[in-house]
This record gives C-alpha cells, structure tokens and sequence, in this order.
C-alpha cells in the first residue's frame, strides 16, 4: 500500500483531551455494596435497586462470551470505577450553572449545551462519564407533552413509565453485558412522546467518558406511543488513554401502534493509537420493540471510533404491518476490530425489514457483519432484504460476513445480497491519472460506497459522517 | 502533421524499468514533437502498456535508468496526478471500473482539477452538465452514461469510449491511447478515430499502441515504431504497419539489425 494511503487512515483523533474537573468517583470493583452505593447516590425508589441486584446476580451467574470475532485480553471488572460523576452543584436552576470547564469541553466538542447557542431544532442530553450534567430544550418539549430528560430524573420524576417500560425489551438477563449494565447502570437518556405527537425536534444525546479506568453504563429508553414519532441522534467521543475502557450501555426502543422511531448514531469513540494501544471497548446492546400494528424502528449508525465494536441493534417485529431498519457504516482503521450487525425477529404478519450494512477496513483492522433474520411461524406473509458490502483499504485488513438466516414461514421473502471490493492501487493510479489526488479519490469511494446509508441521516449528521470518515481513512490509502 | 516550428514535448532517453525485480523496459529512446501521431506496435508482451504506465507514473514500477523530460520538465520527479494536470494522459488498456462513483461526478472533478491547474475557472455541476454532453455527442455516447458509476458494466467498447470522452474533456498535451481500438466494432472504431482527429492538432501529440493497421486507416501516424522485448527496434513511416500486417514481427526479427533503429 502507497504512502498516501497510510496517511490518509492515520490522522490523529481530535478528541483525545482530557478535561481537569472535580470528580466524585466511586471506589474500584463491584460487589453489592458498589450497587447500593449507586443506587443510594441517585435516591432510588426500592424495586430499581432490587432491579439491579437481580442483574448483578445474574451476571454472576454467566460467562463473558467468545462467540464474537473479535479478541481481547480478559477484562477486569474489579479493576472498574462504576460511579464517575463531575462535582456538580445541588440542583441547576439554568444552563447557566454548569461548571465553566465542563461547558468549554462540549464547546471544544462542538455540542451547544447553550439554549442559544444550540444546533438549529435540536434538544440535547449531556452525559458526561456516568452523569447526565444538561438536558436542552426541555421546557419547549414539555410543552406538548414530551419527556425528555436524564434517566435519573426520570426515575424521580415518571416512576411509573420507568417501572413498566424498563427491562422490557432488553431484560435484566439477556446477556452479560447487558446483565452488568442493569446491575450499575447511573445515567442515560429517556424520552417519551405521548399518543399522537410528532416530536418537533430531532433529539440527541452526546455521550462523552472523560475519567481513566472508569467504566461507562448508560441507559436509554425511548417510548413512542400510538401514532407517535421521534427522530433520536446518539453521538459519543471519549480522551485518549492508554488503558482500555468499556463502555457497555443499553438501549431499549419501544414503539406501539403506528409508532415512528429512528435512531441514528455517529460513534466516534477513541480508537487506540497506530500500535492498538488503548481505546474504547464498546459492548453496547441496543434493541427496539415494534410493538403496535404499522409500527416502524429505523437504526442507523456509523461506527468509526473504539478500539472494539461489538453491538448487534436489534428490531423486534410484533405488531402486523410493523417495519425494522438496519442501516450501518463501519469504519475500522489500524488494530480496531468490528463485529456488528443485527438482528430482526419478525413475529407479526406482513412485517417487513431491511437491512443495509457497509463495512470499510483499513490498516490491519477487522471488521465483520453479524446478522440473523428470523422469520417465526406467526409472521405471515414477512419479507426481508440485506444486502452486506465490504471495503478494503491495503491488504492488512480483513472483512467477514456472518448471516444467520432462520425461516419457519413458508410465505416469507428473504433476500441478501453480499459483495466485497478493494480500494485498489489500479483504482488511485485511475484517478491519479485524471489528476485527483489519492484522497480526493478515497473519499469519492467511500461516500459512493456509504451512499445508502448516509442518506439515511439528518442532514448535519451526514456531512459531519462524511467528515469523519474522510479524516478517519485520511493516510490509509496511497 | 510535421511542422517546421514544432516543439519537443516528449522526450524519452535509454529508459528502463523493471516491476518487482523483472526488468521489463530495457532502454527506450523516442522524441515526440507537437503535432505528431505516433504509433508503437509490437508482440504481446513486448512492453507497450508498461511503457504507457511508466509514463503516466504507475508506482509498481521502478524506474532503473535513462531520463524523461515532459514539456521541459523531468518527468519522472512528478507524481501521477502533477503528470496528468500537465497534459498527460492515458487511455488505458483496461480502464477499471469504480462501483459507486458517478461517471459525472468522476469526469467533473478530473476535469476541475486540471482546469485549476491551468488558471482556469471550474465549472459547476449544471455548466458541466452542458459541456459533458456536448462532447459526448462528439463521440455518440449516450448521456445516459453520466449517471452510471465509472466503467462499472460498461461493455469492453463503451470503456473505451468513455476514455476518449476523457480525454476529450481534458485536452492533453500527450495522449497515449492504450489499444483504445481493441474491442470497438467498425462504427464505433470509426466515430472514435474521428473523435481523436478533432482532438488531435499543431499543439498536442498523440501515441497510439495497437495491434492492428485498421485504426491506422483512420488516424494516420506520422511515425510507426515496433517495440519488442522492452526495446523500440525498427521505426518508420506509416507504411511500416502496413508491411508488418503482410510480412509479420518475424520479418522484423530478421531485418532489425539491418535497418537499424532510425528514431
Ligand atoms: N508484476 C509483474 N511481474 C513480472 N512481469 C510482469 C509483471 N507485470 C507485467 N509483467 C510482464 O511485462 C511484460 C510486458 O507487459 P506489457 O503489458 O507491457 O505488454 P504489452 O506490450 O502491452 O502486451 P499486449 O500487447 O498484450 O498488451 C509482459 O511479459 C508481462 O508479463
Ligand atoms: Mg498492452
């Protein structure tokens, strides 16, 4: 591979600063007595502690897995801080009130937690390590019903929707990751739009680990009541540490007739250095649930950051007519590996789901896509597309396909299509002939290539997805 | 079209190259001046299209001696893409084929690029949307093309002709046609041949690798060289492919020696 390749794939990541701010930081390890200390912290009703000490138990009980193509030293969870969270004043009353170093880091980030200051039209939850510290806009959603807020408020404040809702798609044992998150999960997002309301504003959480060796575990729920609809975007960034961290959140979507959620994510967490050092270890379980009849869960995202991706967001098709999308660019550069994919359980009647995953490999990166489709015995008439394209940038990298395909309807439609291509050097010596330099010509492949799922995103989310990608493969080619 | 005022563009002296330790080129000598037509044909493996790509600046290869001066430039300093925004270009034997690229967007940025190296102002999407199918009509290409990703399905003729189109966008000061007729029927070869004659003129100069005398009908060269093992060995006038089409590359074996290398 060419010079300019290489570089092209090794800009250095912009967000690795971290910020100096007052922590209150809970001690190494996890026993009982960590989860109580949480839930202690946060003022828990009694039945959410013992929710989580269900998990814990449950965890105790399983195995890290193996299955995924992907490999790491054993981690350490007695080695983990569980409760990071910025000193912060008692209650803040404004925006105003937010530590001064803490909003300079998300202005450095380029995420408005000023009203003012905002993204056109988007209210937006902050978490920072385990905390969530500012929540935009909540006034103006509240004034047509909708929440949106911490899960730790929401907790205080709609216990109720909290207990019914949480653990229903994602339960307490689906699997070890997810086990440990409900056992100490301090944060997340949670959002609900009541029947009938069309949220009038793209929602967005930033997720940003700042503190070395402690462990991210938020929570995000999202309920979309009848003919409700919402359009949520997930962004993440963390510094750059030479120790590995895990991030291992839980995502639960729930959609009920004629419901409408779309959730986008653009992860840029820290990767690790050229040599594989350091990086996120991204363990996330994301799940929606079609409930309702013409109910519809659209993921989109684009995975460019963490030292390793494992995560599987997922559509539960109960109600007839319900529709899921999966819609996904994975990026892995030097030593990152990918292993993501989905997962589509048609169980309603004429439930339709669609699939589009592209994967790009540069350096000595590996990235496979994982996903079954499942049509059980009720899902008259379930239709499934997929179609699952690799990218290879050098001849390091490596790209694998893994689809699980498990029909038990006889009047069901599945259709996967599957391709791989290499950024060849007779393809930069095409456009260097032409005159376009190895970059130009990288990025023209790659957005060609991405074409269909960037389409997907919200018009500022795709060109800041463009942007990433170009810097992210940036000295990769050449 | 030799013309007394005629300026060396090309000027190649005891080249050699070799690709992955093989040497391959073993000492090319060839002066092409403004205004003319060159032909080089020669037995497979002879090493035309190394030539071609040692020229346009393939990194595969590795350049063990002699010197290339391109417009009064050192050729061999400049990487692939300052050769080409200075007016070299290549039809390649095989054109590849980029899936997900639009030709359009493919053929305005090449044609920016070089524009801007020039001085000159770039076109926007909808002014080169006109420009684009003014010169494909000039080749009877079928706009429809634009919208397709580059060369992906293309038949084996219409990747040629999306070449020419190429080249014709970006007004070389060297064109070399890498057996740009291998593959095109009769009517296609014609409307190519008279595409390249509108191109060709006092200023640019052209270097047509084919195996066949046919594309010699139509583009008539001023100079016919027979390349083999690396090496130029015979060169004439355009009557020289006409007597290799009848007497064939053994005659050359056996006379090469005698009648020297003229260039
Ligand atoms: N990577 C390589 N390693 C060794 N030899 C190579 C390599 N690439 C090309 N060659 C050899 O170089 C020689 C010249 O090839 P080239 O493509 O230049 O021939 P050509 O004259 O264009 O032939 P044709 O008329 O068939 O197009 C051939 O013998 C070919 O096998
Ligand atoms: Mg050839």
């Amino acid at each position: 591979m060419s010079a300019v390749l290489q570089n092209l794939v090794n800009q250095p990541y912009k967000h690795g600063f971290v910020t100096e701010i007052e922590s209150d930081i809970a001690p190494k390890g996890l026993n009982e007595d960590i989860i109580r200390l949480i839930s202690t912290k946060k003022n828990e009703p009694e039945w959410l502690l013992s929710f989580r000490l269900k998990a814990y138990q449950k965890w105790l009980a399983m195995t890290e897995p193996e299955w995924q193509n992907v490999h790491y030293p054993k981690i350490d969870f007695q080695s983990i801080s569980y409760y990071s969270a910025p000193k912060l004043k008692q209650k803040l009353a404004s925006m105003d009130e937010v530590d001064p170093e803490l909003l300079r880091t998300f202005e450095k980030l380029g995420v408005p937690m000023h009203e003012r200051a905002a993204l056109a039209g988007v209210a937006v939850d902050v978490i920072f390590d385990s905390v969530s510290v500012a929540t935009t806009y909540k006034e103006k959603l509240a004034e047509v019903g909708i929440i949106f807020c911490s899960i730790s408020e929401a907790v205080q404040n709609h216990p109720e929707l909290i207990q019914k809702y949480l653990g229903s798609v994602v339960p307490v044992g689906d699997n070890y990751f997810a086990a440990l998150n409900s056992a100490v999960f301090t944060d997340g997002s949670f959002c609900f739009i009541p029947k009938g309301v069309k949220c009038p504003m793209d929602l967005s959480t930033y997720f940003r680990i700042n503190t070395e060796g402690s462990g991210q575990f938020e929570r995000t729920l999202i309920i979309a009541e009848e003919g409700a609809s919402v359009c949520y975007l997930e962004g993440c960034t963390a510094p750059r540490f030479d120790t590995n961290q895990l991030h291992a959140a839980v995502v639960e979507l729930i959609a009920l007739d004629n419901a409408d959620i779309k959730y986008s994510t653009v992860q840029n967490w820290y990767a690790g250095d050229e040599n594989g050092v350091g990086g996120i270890y991204n363990f996330v379980t994301k799940r929606g649930l079609a409930k309702g009849i013409n109910s519809r869960i659209s993921w989109t995202q684009v995975e460019t950051g963490s030292a390793i991706t494992w995560k599987y967001p997922s559509c539960i098709l109960r109600g007839d007519n319900s529709v899921g999308e999966f819609y996904s660019v994975a990026v892995t550069n030097n030593y990152q590996q990918a292993d993501t994919g989905t997962k589509m359980i048609h169980l309603g009647k004429n439930t339709r789901s669609t699939i589009v995953s592209k994967g790009i490999s540069a350096g000595h990166s590996n990235s496979s896509y994982r996903g079954l489709v499942r049509i059980t015995p009720t899902a008259e008439g379930a239709r499934n597309y997929s179609q699952c394209d690799s990218m290879l940038i050098g001849d390091q990298s490596g790209a694998h396909t893994f689809p699980y395909i498990q029909v038990h309807n006889n009047s069901a439609i599945v259709e996967h299509e599957a391709s791989t291509s290499k950024i060849g050097e007779d393809q930069l010596f095409y456009f260097s002939q032409r005159g376009i330099d190895a970059e130009e010509a990288v990025s023209m492949i790659i957005n060609g290539f991405c074409k269909d799922v960037f389409q997907q995103l919200p018009m500022e989310f795709a060109v800041e997805a463009t942007k990433l990608l170009s810097f992210k493969l940036e000295g990769s080619v050449g | 079209m030799i013309d007394k005022n005629s300026r060396a563009i090309l000027s190649v002296q005891g080249l050699r190259a070799s690709i992955n330790g093989t040497e391959i080129l073993k000492g090319i000598d060839l002066t092409v001046k403004s205004g003319e037509i060159h032909a080089i044909m020669g037995l497979n493996g002879s090493g035309k299209s190394t030539f071609a790509k040692v020229l346009a600046g393939h990194s595969a290869y590795e350049i063990t001696g002699g010197s290339v001066q391109f417009e009064g430039n050192n050729l061999l300093e400049l990487p692939p893409e300052e050769r080409a925004r200075s007016g070299l270009f290549l039809a390649f034997q095989y054109p590849i084929e980029i899936p997900g690229v639009a030709n359009t967007q493919f053929l305005r940025l090449a044609y920016n690029t070089v524009q801007t190296k020039r001085g000159k102002e770039e076109l926007d999407p909808l002014e080169f949307d006109d420009f684009v199918r003014e010169k494909m009509k000039l080749l009877e290409m079928n706009p429809d093309f634009l919208d397709r990703s580059v060369n992906e399905g293309f038949s084996g003729g219409e990747k040629k002709r999306n070449e020419i189109l190429q080249m014709a966008l970006l007004e070389p000061t060297l064109s070399i046609l890498d057996e740009t007729d291998s593959g095109l029927d009769i009517d296609a070869l014609k409307t190519v041949a008279s595409g390249v004659n509108q191109i060709a003129n006092k200023n640019n100069a052209m270097i047509l690798v084919t195996h066949y005398q046919r594309l010699l009908d139509y583009i008539v060269p001023d100079f016919v060289h027979v390349m083999q093992a690396g090496r130029i060995v015979m060169t004439g006038g355009k009557e020289l492919a006409l007597e290799l089409e009848t007497r064939g590359y053994d005659w050359v074996n056996a006379n090469k020696s005698v009648t020297g290398v003229i260039a």
